[in-house]
């Protein structure tokens, strides 16, 4: 085991982890670090930071919004949309953690290889986030808001667990045993937002296909295998909107042919050329 | 010689409408599926919400269920009660799945941790969406005033409070912050003693603000004295009947908007001694 193989992986657990207990150490200790929770937060008791999602939602539900939670929400949408990309997903949000053991699981298991293959679109996330805002729209609450597992776990670690956690559960063995990637890849609306958020960012990982040994180990660990159609082809960035950033790619590639680089996308939509 | 095996022509433009409709369909299934479930986890009608929130609808749509306010609650675990050295309980709670409340926002259940109207109301001014709306707890004088809270109001059920039977209880009334403004005793004789006084509580509805304090202390084995939403707990008279010894309730009369009160239908519109006299042989 070398460490250069889990080195995004480890950073991205201890980021992770680290916001949760943030979170729980403001309620549980009155941290004033980070209060609040994903959807919602205080940076030192100052800076306000919401997730822009649920306040489109909450517009769609016909909401009158205070001046706080709508900086929040352009402040987000600032950070992700210019340096994190898709960060949020593989970074922040701890259902990445449930979602990526049954991944992991799926691969020492041989899942992949035993059971039949289900395919599934893997835009749906994007019809999800309409349907979210239609559904808010005509029923006055923001829907995705009071089904969002991606909420019931954060606040679960910050307010206490109760019977929502059942849906965490789910989402696991749906990930694990009926499709790969399926909550995160493939339905949450949330990553759809955040995959249009982050399209344009600088900080993207970069192929040399120079070095390229065609191992596929990058495809094999990638959870939008699809943002991968460059290996061992062309030495250009990963363009595609759905690329979480998560840099396991680049972790477990032995040959130096994958990294993380700076995109300038004004010049250069595709990267082809640096 | 082969065989020709029939084969129904899939048209390119039979594939896309096929496909629309079942995309559509499926949306549609989704969609349905979803609004029901949102407008079940509307439906919570006996929940009791921070101070200053806004009326339920508008609560609901604008509450992005971050838990600023219970963290910024006096009740909160993190504010260790320096008598017994242990954490405060929660006031405000976020919902669970189980709670019966839409899941995610800010309740309180005054039986177990009522609300003790802090004077500067820090619950309120975190809220970063303004479903709790400072405006609605600010007087005059442009301060936060804790009596304007308004999460409920107090019901006494006459059945089960014991100082409707006679034993003498006025635990509600003396832990009401606003003692003697939002429950008063009306002081009544005991015909069946002849010789003892009822002391019984009364809540003033334009004082109380449901903060809980009476529901908390109230003796009995299930709170005989109990906290519910305004909408649920009072009725509403409507603008037929006013007061009429009251000179304030009179001015209604005057703001009443003129409008026709005269039934017309096909009797109507014939005159009376017309009607009455119908059908009679003279």
């Amino acid at each position: 085991m070398k460490w250069s193989n889990y080195k995004y992986l480890i950073l991205r657990r201890i980021t992770q982890l680290s916001l949760l207990f943030l979170y729980f150490a403001g309620n549980i200790y009155g941290w004033k670090v980070l209060s609040g929770d994903l959807s919602s937060s205080s940076l030192f008791s100052t800076i306000p930071l919401s997730d822009p999602f649920a306040i489109l939602q909450m517009l769609a539900a016909g909401a009158t919004i205070g001046v706080n939670a709508i900086v929040g929400a352009v402040l987000i949408t600032l950070f992700y949309g210019l340096i994190g990309g898709r960060a949020f997903c593989s970074w922040v949000c701890p259902v990445n953690m449930i979602t990526d053991l049954a991944n992991w699981l799926r691969r020492v298991l041989y899942l992949d290889k035993i059971e039949r293959k289900v395919w599934a679109s893997r835009n749906i996330r994007y019809y999800m986030l309409g349907l979210a805002l239609i559904v808010s729209f005509i029923s006055g609450l923001a829907a995705f808001e009071i089904i969002s597992p991606i909420t019931i776990l954060n606040r679960g670690v910050v307010f206490g667990f109760g019977a929502g956690s059942g849906l965490l559960i789910a989402i696991f063995l749906f990930d694990l045993f009926v499709l790969k990637n399926g909550w995160c890849g493939h339905i949450c609306p949330l990553g759809g937002v955040h995959s249009m958020i982050g399209k344009m960012n600088f900080v993207r990982v970069k192929h040399n296909s120079d070095n390229c040994t065609l191992c596929m180990k990058c495809k094999d660990v990638c959870p939008e295998s699809q943002v991968l159609g460059m290996i061992g082809k062309r030495s250009e960035f990963v363009v595609k909107a759905e690329c979480t950033n998560c840099g396991r790619c680049v972790d477990v590639c032995d040959d130096d042919a994958l990294g993380f680089n700076i995109r300038n996308i004004l010049n250069d939509t595709k990267g082809e050329k640096l | 010689m082969s065989k020709e095996v029939k084969k129904t022509k899939i048209s390119e433009r039979r594939k896309f409408f096929t496909l629309l409709a079942q995309n559509a369909g499926l949306g549609v299934m989704g969609g349905l599926l979803w609004a029901g479930y949102a407008s079940k986890a509307k439906s919570s009608p006996l929940t009791l919400r921070p101070p200053a929130a806004l009326k339920e609808d508008d609560f609901l749509r604008t509450c992005i269920k971050c838990g600023l306010c219970s963290e910024a609650c006096y009740n909160r675990p993190s504010n260790i009660d320096k008598e017994t050295g242990k954490p405060r309980g929660r006031t405000l709670k976020m919902a669970k799945a189980e709670d019966n409340v839409t899941i995610g926002t800010p309740f309180f259940t005054p039986r177990d941790v009522p609300c003790y109207m802090c004077e500067d109301i820090p619950c309120v001014p975190v809220c970063p969406t303004e479903a709790l709306d400072p405006l609605l707890v600010t007087n005059d004088k442009n301060e936060l005033d804790p009596n304007m809270m308004d999460m409920g109001i107090a019901v006494v059920d006459q059945n089960s409070c014991i100082a409707f039977w006679g034993i003498q209880c006025d635990a509600c009334y003396r832990a009401c912050p606003l003692l003697d403004v939002a429950i008063s005793l009306e002081y009544d004789r005991n015909e069946r003693t002849g010789k003892h006084a009822f002391l019984k509580p009364i809540v003033h509805m334009n004082a109380c603000t449901g903060c809980g304090l009476c529901e908390q202390a109230c003796v009995t084995e299930k709170a005989a004295i109990f906290v519910q939403p305004r909408e649920v707990a009072l009725g509403r008279p409507g603008d037929h009947y006013v007061k009429g010894w009251d000179k304030k309730d009179q001015q209604r009369i005057q703001n009443r908007v003129d409008k026709d009160v005269t039934t017309h239908d096909k009797r109507s519109a014939k005159k009376p001694e017309d009607y009455l006299n119908m059908g009679v042989e003279y």
